[in-house]
Parts: C-alpha cells; structure tokens; sequence
C-alpha cells in the first residue's frame, strides 16, 4: 500500500515536471500565435493581454500584400520540388549499389562518403561559390538544386543503405534467376520495399530546403527569386516594429514544416533513430 | 564471395560474367554519389585551401601570397579573427553542456513508457523543425527588452529585467540559451539510446537493493556514454558553425559582441569580397573542429563504455 502511494506520488511529479516543460517549449510558439493575430493597439499593453480581443486574421493578408510572401512560397516550392526529386531517386540509387551490389572499391567510396559528412560546410562554401558563379552566373536556383542529384548527400546515401541491407539478399537472388537485371531488381523490388525510408528522405530533405538560409543568402540577391527564408529575414529588417506582421509572417513560414511533422511523425522518429546510430 | 551464392550461380562462367555486370551496374548506380564526391566536397576542398594561399577577390587579379593570409590572422593584424574565435568558443562551451543536459534530462524523463509519452515527445521536439529565420524572427520578439515577453515575465515577478541579445555582456550567453529550444533533435538521439538499455540491467540493480541514484550512476550513464559521447562531438561541430542565428539576429553586433566564427568568415568572403581570405579563415575552423574531435576521440578511451570489450 505505502509503496503504491509513493509511486503515485512519483508519476504525479513526473507529470507535474513534463507538463510544465511542454508549457515551457510552446510558450514561444502560443506567443507567436497570439501576436499574430492581435490588433497591432493591443500588442503594446502592459501587462501582457493574451487573448486576441478583437481577433485580426486580416494581419495575415496584410503581411501577404506588403511583401511577397506569395511569390517567395512558389519559389520555395520549386526548389523543394527540384530538391526532394533528385535527391529520392539518386540516393536510392547510391544506397542500392552500396547496400546490395558487390564490385570492388565499395567499401572504400562508401567510407569516403561517410567521411566528407563530417567537413565543415564552411571549408567547402566559397569554391564551390565561386565555381557556380563562373558556370551559371549570379541568381540561378541550379546551384541550390543540381547538388541533390548527386546522390542527395551521403546522410541520404547512408540512411538508404542501412535500410535496404535489412531486405533479405534471397529476394535479389530470385529476380536474378528469373532473368531480371540488376536495374530491374532495383526498381521492381528493391525500391519499392523501401517506401519507408524513401519517405524519410523525402521529408528531411523538404524540411532541409524549406529551412536552409546560407544557401538562398549566398546564390539569390534578386527579390524576385528570394525564399521563404529570405524573405522573412528582409521583412525582420523592415518592419520591426509592427510586430503583428512580422508574426503573422512567420508564421505563414512555420505552418508547412509543423503540418509535415504533424503528420509524418512516425517517419521522423525513424529517421532520426538512424542519425544517432551512425555514431 | 559468399559460398551460399556462389552455389547458387549455375557455372563458374557465368558467375564471373555476372560478377563483371555487378561490378558495372554497381559503379554506374553509385556514380552520382562518387561524382558528387568529387565536385562538391574534394574539389572545393583542395580548392579552398589552394585559395588560402592567394589574395583572390573576384575583381582583381590574384597573386599568390604564401602564408600572408594566416599571418595576418594569428599576429592579431586582424582583431576581427580572435575576437570571433573568443565569441565561439564562449558560445559552445556554455551550449553545448547545457544543451546535451537539458536533452538527456528530457529524454530521462519520457523514458518511462508515461501515459501520454508520444505527445510530449512531438512538443518537446516541434521546435527544432522550426526553420532558423522563424525561432530567430520569435526570439526577437520575445526578447524585446521593452515589450518582449521574457522582461515582462521578470517584471512580474519582480525580477531585474535584461537587454538580452542588445547588450554585449548577454548576447552570447543569450543565444546558448535559446539554443536549448531546439534540443528535440538529441533528445531524440538520447531516447533512443536510453531504450536499447536491457531492462534485467535495472532489474540486477532491484535484486542487489539499489535504488534510483544506483540505477542512474551504475547502469544508465556507463551504458549511455557512447550516445553521449556522438551527441558530444556532433554538438561542438554544430556549436563550431553556428551562422543563421547570429547573422539574422544581431548580425554579429551589438559592438561584434556575437561576432560568431562563420559571421566573420561571411562578412570576410560577401561583404569585403576578400575571399582568398576567407578560406584561410575557413581551413582554420576546419583545423580546430578536426584537433577538438582528436581530442574528444583521445579522451573517450577513458570514459566512453563500449559493450562487449573487456
């Protein structure tokens, strides 16, 4: 009974401690909310009004016609497009060879790979700048979607290959003396089984373009191709002090990745739990 | 070869036929990783540091100048280059400890298959799917020292109120703070390494009469110390590189005070367009992540616990 009553009192604690703690991390994200749709008047009270009285979802048009928030999304969307294709189908690929074929030199590339995982990007960032900029000029999306079709990166290559060396090797045998070649083992049965860590890719490679700064910063100065990103960061410089705006904006930005989490959740715990093996 | 598959293969013929196609097919399908390898991560590597031999600038011709780069940083000609070097490793040594303490707590704390456990978890992780220019965009605002929603807390409580990210003293310390919001990630990593734990470690401890403090001390953090220890390495490479945050916040202000490492490899290469330069101050970032990862690697001999080495 006495031991009962103590574990009780311990799983209360225990919520008492989780519950504050969430409170704590969605704290930023209900202030943003509430500022967002609040009258630009009510945003200056002190103390702090939390509920939005009246409730201004026209902030969210208004942020939309002072800057191009419509443009930027479109934008946004192409690159992602460009980026989650490419990198889908060529770390499939990648990971197919490394994961199930055997030639010689395989083991070597691959660690390769796993090694330039770990340069800094800053080591890399002005060549491969300079580079682009003599090949494709100044404001061109190809040097923020070309690189995905190398393969997607090596964490796409090695999360692949991870999980197609799970599928048994008998299934490849028996395409084989079927007569299927080795592309066709990888598109007809390979591929297809490993819908579940296709989609993981996919989505760390959205959530990755939707999110990136440096890259849009360093290849797009012109308005007209800016980001989400960069937008947001131009709108922080000029409207600081319409506060109302400048959340409703960044919040119009959050909503995609949160809604893909929201429902890929499952997807993003895999994913993740692969990251933390390769250690 | 494996012998299951070789007898499988019909004929020695074949299967030195098929071997040559694999081989082929093997190279081709793995050629976008390879070449990509090559153009995008060894090339502008040795590109770079060839680059930080010269005084290229995009605009004027360039000449090979030796070390001249690296002098100029490390005789302190340009203040810019320690000034960013104290900031950074400021900022990691207070983020990265307080980082990995507040997710492995975290992770502790939803280990236990609590009721509700799926919830928490997805809360506690949201915020590090929140792309950088919004968390910076939110902290601006929440940081406000006349209206943010951090001061007005303190002034409600009757606390001294800070500047925050305006004021050199706090902006650092500030932004490892912050930095703590988006610990889902390792969080995560912790979890997962906490789960793979047997339960008859725990149950050992039950029988042999110890409690909590025996569980944590004796079972939890020795067999969580290689988790701990990627989350160790992968924190100071990140810490090392911190950009987005401090160029979209404070742009390495107030006074340089946030003058981060990679801002000033920015400002260096976009802004003064001297990138020969720049990528010498690159090849030391990359000098310094390299020498702290030796010395961590070093180090966990002695306190990482790898099983089934004795």
């Amino acid at each position: 009974m006495a031991a009962q009553t103590k574990s009780g009192i311990k799983s209360f604690l225990l919520y008492l401690v989780l519950v504050f703690g969430s409170a704590v991390f969605i704290l930023p994200l209900a202030w943003m909310v509430r500022s967002a749709i609040m009258d630009s008047s009510q945003i200056f009270i002190v103390p702090p009004v939390w509920i939005p009285d009246p409730v201004r979802l026209g902030n969210f048009k208004t942020a939309l016609n002072t800057v191009p928030f419509g443009r930027y999304f479109l934008n946004t969307l192409l690159l992602v497009a460009g980026n989650v294709t490419g990198a889908v189908l060529t770390s499939a690929l990648c990971g197919f060879s490394f994961a199930r074929l055997r030639w010689r030199g395989r083991d070597f590339f691959f660690g390769l790979l796993m090694t330039g995982m770990m340069l800094p990007y800053a080591v890399t960032l002005i060549p491969t700048f300079l580079g682009w900029r003599t090949v494709v000029g100044p404001n061109s999306y190809l040097p923020l979607i070309l690189p995905a079709w190398f393969g997607g990166g090596a964490f796409n290559v090695f999360l692949i290959r991870q999980f197609m060396r799970t599928i048994p090797k008998a299934l490849d045998e028996a395409a084989l003396v079927d007569g299927a070649g080795y592309f066709q083992i990888f598109a007809r049965v390979i591929f297809p089984l490993s819908k579940s860590a296709v989609i993981v890719v996919a989505l760390f490679q959205f959530l990755g373009v939707w999110n990136d700064f440096l890259g849009p910063l360093v290849y797009v100065n012109k308005e007209s191709m800016f980001t989400l990103a960069l937008g947001l960061q131009q709108f922080i410089g000029y409207y600081t002090a319409q506060w109302e705006l400048l959340m409703s904006a960044a919040t119009m930005v959050l909503v995609p990745p949160v809604l893909l989490f929201v429902f890929g959740q499952k997807y993003f715990m895999k994913g993740i739990a692969v990251s933390g093996i390769k250690g | 070869m494996h012998p299951k598959q070789q007898a499988v293969a019909p004929g020695s013929v074949k299967r030195g036929f098929r071997s040559r196609k694999e081989t082929l097919y093997g190279y081709g399908m793995a050629a976008p990783a390879i070449l990509g390898f090559f153009i995008f991560t060894l090339g502008p590597l040795l590109a770079s540091l060839y680059l930080s031999f010269t005084d290229y600038s995009i605009t004027n011709d360039f000449q090979f100048i030796g070390l001249d780069n690296f002098k100029r940083l490390f005789t302190g000609e340009d203040s810019f280059f320690y000034k960013s070097l104290f900031v950074t490793f400021y900022y990691v040594v207070l983020a990265v400890p307080v980082s990995l303490l507040a997710a492995f707590v975290m992770a502790l704390l939803l280990k236990n298959n609590v009721r509700g456990k799926t919830f928490f978890r997805a809360v506690f992780y949201l915020p590090s799917i929140v792309p950088v220019v919004a968390t910076s965009t939110i902290f601006i605002w929440l940081l406000n020292p006349d209206i943010g929603l951090f001061n007005q807390i303190l002034r409600f409580l009757h606390l001294p109120t800070s500047l925050w990210i305006y004021d050199e003293a706090t902006v650092v310390p500030t932004m490892a703070f912050m930095n703590v919001w988006s610990v889902g990630g390792t969080m995560l990593i912790f979890l997962a390494g906490l789960e793979s734990i047997p339960d008859h470690y725990y149950e050992a401890v039950d029988i042999d009469g110890g409690g909590i403090r025996h569980k944590l001390l004796a079972v939890t953090l020795p067999m969580m110390t290689p988790t701990i220890f990627f989350n160790l390495i992968m924190g100071i490479i990140n810490g090392f590189q911190t950009f987005s945050e401090a160029y979209i916040m404070t742009e390495g202000g107030p006074n340089n005070a946030s003058l981060f490492y990679v801002v000033y490899l920015y400002r260096e290469a976009f802004a003064n367009q001297r990138m020969g330069a720049a990528c010498a101050i690159a090849w030391v970032l990359f000098a310094i992540i390299m020498l702290l990862s030796v010395i961590v690697f070093r180090s966990s001999k002695s306190w990482v616990y790898y099983e089934g080495e004795k």
